[in-house]
């Protein structure tokens, strides 16, 4: 299941969707909003999507992660919008027979994300804003 | 003769160009290198961008990629998902 979502994320509903009785492990990565990025106080982030193409190259990593490891179920649901400190911006689970695909495919999953996803997010400061990574 | 080009902007390049979508006039023919030519030349603070990708119905463009006027274009700064 891929999805993008202004919503935040149902962190149970997706463990339920996982659940498979050919599933020895269930590994679960989120990523969440952090108060700070060198040494600078970050009172929100806010996440934008290109969302038609967003969700095609998501699809397409969740399917060479499934070509490489033997998945038997996958999501992964980014957040937009505007976020407050601790909210949850992706959610990555995967379930395989054995542990170490797990591990090996959700860490493989978010980080293609974050190399390949058309999605941008803001650091909104007290004093000002910055797009992640865009300048030199 | 050119032919409008419907460009998508996203982050930083929207915030650059203070608008989301731009209509571009290219000449039939055009790929996607004289796309950022013309948006360069006609936005000069793109360029301190770190990078822009240029994606043509939602995938990947290469330079060489030619356009259509009936393509969805859209321009790909850095991205910072996650």
């Amino acid at each position: 299941m891929i999805a993008l979502t202004a919503d935040p994320i149902d962190f149970s509903s997706a463990y339920h969707y996982l659940q498979t009785d050919e599933a020895g492990a269930i590994d679960f990565f989120f990523g969440v909003v952090r108060n700070n990025t060198q040494q600078r106080s970050v009172n929100q982030l806010d996440y934008e999507a290109y969302g038609p193409m967003a969700i095609r190259e998501m699809q397409k990593i969740a399917d060479q992660a499934c070509e490489r490891w033997p998945i038997l179920k996958y999501v992964v649901i980014h957040r937009t919008g505007v976020l407050r400190i601790g909210e949850m911006a992706v959610l990555i689970g995967v379930a395989t027979p054995h542990r170490d695909a797990a591990f090996e495919a959700t860490r493989y999953i978010i980080d293609t994300i974050k190399q390949t996803v058309p999605i941008w997010k803001k650091e909104l400061f007290a004093d000002g804003e910055v797009w992640v990574n865009a300048t030199p | 003769m050119t032919q409008p080009h419907t460009v998508l902007l996203f982050g930083i390049t929207r915030d650059l160009v203070g608008q989301s979508r731009l209509s571009v006039p290219l000449t039939k023919g055009s790929r996607v290198s004289d796309l950022v030519a013309h948006l360069n030349a006609q936005y000069p603070a793109l360029t301190g961008v770190k990078s822009i990708l240029v994606a043509v119905n939602s995938e990947y463009a290469e330079p060489n990629t030619l356009l259509d006027p009936s393509d969805e274009i859209a321009l790909i700064p850095p991205v910072s998902g996650g």
